[in-house]
């Protein structure tokens, strides 16, 4: 497995596209530490990027990976190799350029800038921490479309919708179920509510490390009790590991399966 | 003419009583080792020296001019059994004590020092410990609170008390106090004409201050830190109150400045820092705010209705999470000339006047105002489309609340 990580990790590397990712974060994190030369503030528009852009790329350039390497997929599922290794091998590949791209594109301005001595180290680890769940979590994902989907174009569809559904219009429904039920107690429903989204989830985690102070308005202490303190932040990473798991146990299940 | 005749005549009294009046001293090895025996036994006008040491005293009673004087921070030792010092008497001052253990109970407020129908008092550097209430003014006017320090350990509301407490008492200054751990660090109530200034009130329970029916009363320079809500003014007219500073008045419902059926007062030059709510305001007409600045509060500002004719002009709001909360549909409020970092426009004839009118209430904080749960999706890219269409075309909120003149760069 690790020697068919290696290979599609140094095709990666190699390919276009992982340097523009890694020069858009380079770009992206110098140009908004020169426009706000708040490094706290930087981190809150960081954050509306992550959250948004990350998912996005991982789908695409995870869904992208799987249908171009295809040929050379059935090359490597002719050899006495275990068809979960070679796709655990991929995915892996996939995921770890593509975090990799993301850590040192975001690190690197923010490390010249003089992060290790400023304090929002914390709140920054935490952003790289979630952006790179959401690499592994979307890629996973984008895997699995890809499998299921011979077409194309469908699998592209489906990637993009799945992308569109965790970040806009499951937002969308829950407003629309909190406000349909306002009249009953909601702590719990928009607590798990959130937790179920590894997107929304991500976003509380942030959030409640940067702006806390309209978070503690009013349902926002039940918030604060639960993620604020080491177990909810605990039972946060385990759900986002779960996001991680569960399609790459799916993965190695369809692809046992599957007629190539 | 007649004022000159009054500071003439006055001089003669200082000076004529000034040959009779005489020092006092009490220690533990004087003549009066009580401070008891020493106001018994001094005349008018007299001055009580009170040497180091600690004295074991309540219900002092000064009922007559004196001034009485602490060397070295003696210490009155109260013991928990009532109130300390009392003032009923015109011209009294006390300077330099350690007050510590006054009395609790639950149907009389014991207070460390009190004032009692008494005028022209000068109460300073004290410091107070274990109270319950710290100062306690009643029905007295023209006096002076001054650089006194009060640290109390309140925890509930209902068994503790306010650090300097005014009740139908006015023209008072109150002045470099410092107030920590009490329930309210400063409260008036029917107390007109006062002014408070240079304080700093900490980590009290409530309030920092507190106004209740006190009309025409001036607040400014002072600095309210951490507590239950920064400074809450509720059925007064014609407050000022100028160059404070709120911060991180932090909690569930946590306020830096609470304002409630307020009329026509003046707000200018504060800054609230770091609140949940910067101001809240609820029934509160004709006030103008000028020249604040918000920065980084969950809502800089968060009507909650019957507000009219209200006035911010040229206010910083910096990096709020909410700039302004509204709950009506209605508003003959002003927004002019204001800077709102959260604003995109551009200004092309370059005046520094934003040439796109700038709406402060956003379409998710009116949905937060109704469904105070949906604040989760705080900055989810949903809330952000949605708030984008009711920026374009407003249905939800008030379409003729807007800044004109939104200003290009912060107010300095």
């Amino acid at each position: 497995m690790l020697k068919i990580l290696k290979y599609s990790f140094y095709d990666l590397m190699r390919s276009r596209w992982s340097y523009v990712y890694f020069a858009f974060y380079l770009v992206l994190g110098i140009v908004l530490l020169f426009l706000n030369s708040d490094l706290s503030k930087a981190v809150i528009s960081l954050m509306n990027v992550i959250i948004i852009l990350v998912p996005l790329i991982g789908t695409v350039f995870g869904v992208m990976y799987y249908y171009n390497s295809k040929e050379f997929t059935e090359l490597l599922l002719a050899q006495p190799l275990k068809r979960s290794t070679i796709f655990l091998g991929q995915y892996l590949g996939v995921a770890l350029s593509l975090s990799m791209s993301l850590i040192l594109g975001l690190g690197i301005p923010f490390i010249f800038y003089g992060l290790m001595k400023s304090n929002v180290i914390w709140d920054f680890s935490l952003l790289l921490i979630t952006g790179t769940f959401l690499t592994f979590i979307f890629t996973a994902l984008a895997f699995n479309i890809a499998l299921s989907n011979e077409n194309r174009i469908k699998g592209f569809g489906y990637a993009i919708l799945l992308w569109l559904f965790l970040a806009v219009i499951y937002d969308g429904l829950f407003l629309m179920s909190l406000i349909l039920f306002e009249d009953y107690p909601l702590d719990r429903l928009s607590l798990i509510g959130s937790m179920l989204n590894p997107i929304d989830l991500s976003r509380t985690l942030i959030l409640l490390k940067l702006d806390i102070s309209a978070l503690l308005g009013y349902t926002g202490a039940v918030f604060k009790r639960f993620f604020g303190t080491n177990f909810g932040l605990l039972i946060s990473f385990v759900i986002l590991l779960l996001w991680v798991v569960l399609p790459v146990l799916r993965i190695v299940f369809k692809a046992k399966r599957k007629d190539f | 003419m007649s004022k000159l005749r009054k500071i003439f005549m006055a001089c003669l009294c200082v000076y004529s009583y000034a040959i009779v009046a005489q020092s006092i001293d009490v220690c533990s090895t004087c003549e009066f080792s009580s401070i008891k025996d020493g106001i018994k036994n001094a005349k008018a006008l007299d001055t009580i020296m009170v040497q180091k040491g600690t004295y074991n005293e309540y219900g002092i009673v000064i009922d007559k001019p004196l001034t009485i004087i602490g060397k070295d921070d003696p210490i009155i030792d109260g013991g928990r059994k009532g109130e300390i010092l009392t003032i009923e008497s015109d011209d009294v001052t006390i300077d330099g004590f350690f007050i510590k253990n006054v009395g609790i109970s639950y149907t009389e407020d014991f207070a460390a020092l009190r004032v009692r129908k008494s005028k022209n008092f000068v109460i300073q550097n004290l410091v107070l410990e274990n109270l319950f209430f710290g100062i306690y003014i009643e029905k007295s006017s023209h006096g002076k609170i001054y650089h006194n320090k009060v640290v109390g350990d309140a925890v509930e509301e209902h068994n503790s008390g306010n650090g300097i407490h005014l009740w139908y008492s006015h023209h008072i200054d109150i002045e470099y106090n410092s107030l920590e751990g009490v329930r309210d660090g400063i409260y008036l109530e029917f107390s007109d004409d006062n002014v408070i200034k240079n304080n700093s009130s900490s980590k009290n329970l409530r309030y920092g201050l507190h106004f209740m029916f006190s009309n025409d009363d001036i607040y400014q320079q002072n600095v309210f830190e951490d507590n239950g809500a920064g400074v809450a003014v509720m059925f007064s007219k014609n407050i000022q109150m100028i160059n404070n500073h709120f911060r991180e008045n932090w909690g569930s419902a946590s306020y830096g400045l609470l304002l409630k059926e307020i009329t026509d007062a003046e707000i200018i030059d504060n800054i609230f820092d770091r609140n949940t709510i910067g101001i809240s305001l609820e029934g509160s007409n004709r006030i103008d705010y000028k020249n604040n600045t918000f920065m980084n509060n969950g809502w800089a500002i968060k009507v909650r209705g019957a507000c009219y004719t209200n006035r911010f002009i040229n206010n910083n709001f910096l990096y709020n999470s909410f700039d302004i909360a509204y709950n009506s549909r209605i508003n003959d409020n002003i927004f002019d000339q204001n800077y709102w970092s959260n604003y995109t426009g551009y200004d092309l004839d370059k005046d520094g006047i934003g040439d796109v009118p700038y709406r402060p209430v956003k379409l998710f904080s009116y949905i937060v105002n109704r469904t105070p749960e949906t604040i989760v999706l705080l900055r989810s890219l949903f809330i952000d489309i949605i708030d984008f269409s009711e920026k374009v075309s407003p249905v939800f909120t008030p379409d003729n609340l807007v800044d004109e003149n939104p200003l290009m760069k912060k107010r300095e």
